[in-house]
């Protein structure tokens, strides 16, 4: 019972430094587009459009991008606007912000979860693998893939896999989440399965490597332990050794390493999107970001920072639901 | 057989060939600007000959030269971007570890609120700011990797500071300066220059990523992420060499630099190869 309250405790603690730490990203991002000085209307409009108009219709234009407000007001305004549900209009898609980001979240939604998925399970057989195997061949092999692959920029991998298996090979389609001409209505779930598996699997590609090489550390770190020695001794073959005392001790470490990198993936997804065109939230961020869009863009920052976060929350509580011998070291350290 | 050399100096020799080979792509891409830039319409579109090994673009530029140069202009903005970022490390860390718990709470907030955006968004915020191009993209990426770097230079002043020859040192009167400058410096020193030199790849790829996705380097300057940007309109129709080899000399220049990295590490702090 007095652990349960620990851990309830040590929840509500966190989710307050969590919702501290969003007002702290949205003030951060909001200052940050405000700095910038590039001119919204010049980016979108074009300066010879914006010459031949008349100055009523240039005031009215401001108004609309928000260039007349002054900036605590507007930040104030926007603050109290998304506590209450209300983010804004996005100004380039004329729709409110949380609709777009709506769309564009369930869009990357499945991209993001399959590579989520896919590189904490293939990086963690990796990881085992490698760390069992330590100095042999399988453990050079892993280590220079990741060493290689952590070198890689994200958007290159993508456009490889993309001149590999659309252009060379014809297998999949070049870009998009759906073909094109046709029908929304028609669009088979085959179809966007078809266009999400280069993005994914570019993004499973490059979210290996942190997990395999964190993995293999903590299986060498396990296997040099003095269980496993006692176990060796009583005559314990290796894969045994692995699969009993190997495999439980690294798991949970992994489990909240991937927890935590969400925000790597996010970060990927960003660039993988821009190369296949895929209308997902990364794309919006870029999209936005070019065109001065600025409650759009603060409000993919925001919600991709409460995403890391909660994240983040997530692993420091499965730590204490796991494994009981830090439940209340951890409630207690915070 | 008998060994020739010891593993310290075989270590030593890897580490001076590979700065020697990143700083022949710094030179040669200075020197070869002026070619990156010529064009000649008629020597468009040749895929990789023996004249031209990385082949020409659509406007008849020589590619070896442009990614040459584009690598060089890499490598000289990774060199102040992680010089500026791995600074702010040690003064943030520093700060955090050394000057009591309400700069180690400010700074460890500023760190999480940080790292809680997405690297690449982080970056294009702060791209923005500076109103994109050049200073943009050395704001963006210099003012965003020292967090990780920041953390380990402060649990090391932490760890540092309960050490017993340093409370001994504080007992016997030695200065708050004297100890940061005779204790703490040579054993912060090695975190830190290791973490220098291992920001550049990192400096690098998200050089490379934000000029890729617009909101870097302008479209004349001869940066490997526009070059990368300008070979999607071609991709589909089959110009490969485009894409391929600017990618491939970068990933290059990548590893060397963590190469440079590890082995930098290795040899400021031999101990930790047994920890």
């Amino acid at each position: 019972m007095r652990g349960l309250k620990h851990r309830l405790g040590f929840a509500g603690r966190k989710l307050a430094r969590m919702a501290l730490l969003l007002v702290g990203v949205s003030l951060a991002a909001f200052l940050l587009m405000y700095a910038s000085p590039l001119d919204p209307l010049q980016t979108n409009i074009g300066q010879a459009a914006l010459g031949a108009m008349s100055p009523e219709q240039r005031e009215l234009l401001q108004a609309y991008w928000g260039a007349d407000t002054p900036p605590a007001e507007r930040y104030i305004n926007w603050l109290t606007g998304a506590v209450q549900g209300e983010w804004g209009d996005s100004l380039l898609y004329r729709r409110p912000v949380l609709d777009v980001i709506g769309e564009r979240l369930a869009s990357s939604a499945g991209l993001l979860a399959a590579a989520w998925l896919l590189s904490g399970l293939l990086g963690f057989g990796l990881g085992v693998l490698a760390g069992a195997c330590r100095g042999r061949l399988p453990d050079r092999l892993i280590r220079g893939y990741c060493l290689v692959i952590s070198s890689t920029p994200a958007f290159w991998l993508a456009i490889l896999l993309l001149l590999i298996f659309s252009v060379w090979l014809g297998w999949l389609p070049v870009g998009l989440s759906a073909p094109i001409g046709v029908d929304t209505s028609a669009v088979t779930w085959l179809d966007r399965l078809r266009h999400a598996v280069l993005p994914a699997l570019t993004l499973s590609i490059t979210g290996v490597a942190n997990i395999a090489l964190h993995t293999r550390e903590k299986m060498i770190d396990v296997l040099s332990s003095d269980y496993v020695l006692f176990a060796r001794a009583r005559g314990e073959g290796a894969a045994a050794i692995v699969w009993r005392h190997g495999l439980r001790n690294v798991a949970l470490p992994a489990l909240t390493l991937q927890f935590a990198s969400i925000s790597e993936i996010i970060g990927g997804s960003v660039l993988v999107e821009q190369v296949f065109s895929y209308p997902g939230l990364g794309q919006a961020a870029v999209t936005a970001g070019l065109g001065g869009d600025l409650p759009l863009l603060l409000g993919v920052t925001v919600i991709t920072a409460a995403l890391v976060f909660a994240g983040n929350l997530v692993a420091d509580l499965l730590y204490g639901a796991i494994d009981p011998r830090i439940r209340r070291g951890a409630a207690r350290g915070l | 057989m008998k060994k020739y050399i010891n593993n310290r100096q075989a270590t030593c020799a890897l580490l001076a060939l590979s700065a020697l080979l990143l700083l022949a792509v710094l030179v040669a891409g200075l020197l070869l600007n002026e070619r990156a830039m010529a064009t000649d319409f008629s020597r468009r579109d040749l895929a990789p000959c023996a004249a031209f090994p990385f082949g020409t673009d659509w406007m008849g530029r020589d590619m070896l030269a442009r990614t040459l140069a584009g690598l060089s202009l890499s490598i000289r903005i990774g060199l102040l971007t992680a010089a500026v970022s791995a600074v702010l490390a040690l003064l943030l860390g520093a700060a955090a570890g050394g000057f009591g718990r309400k700069a180690d709470a400010a700074v460890s907030w500023l760190t999480d609120l940080l790292l809680g955006i997405p690297h690449i968004l982080l970056v294009l915020l702060i791209s923005l700011a500076c109103g994109r191009g050049l200073w943009g993209v050395v704001a963006g990426v210099s003012l965003s990797h020292w967090p990780s770097l920041a953390r380990v230079i402060r649990g090391e002043i932490i760890q540092l500071r309960q050490a017993p020859y340093v409370l001994t040192a504080t007992k016997l009167g030695v200065s708050r300066l004297q100890v940061a400058r005779r204790h703490m410096l040579p054993h912060v020193l090695p975190q830190f220059v290791t973490g220098l030199v291992l920001q550049f790849p990192h400096a690098i790829l998200h050089e490379a990523s934000i000029t890729f996705l617009g909101f870097g380097l302008s479209a004349e300057q001869p940066a490997i992420g526009v070059i990368l940007s300008e070979s999607m309109r071609y991709l589909t129709t089959g110009r490969w060499w485009l894409a391929l080899f600017p990618g491939l000399a970068l990933i290059g220049v990548v590893l060397l630099f963590a190469g440079i990295g590890d082995r930098l590490g290795r040899l400021l702090d031999p101990a930790g190869i047994h920890a």
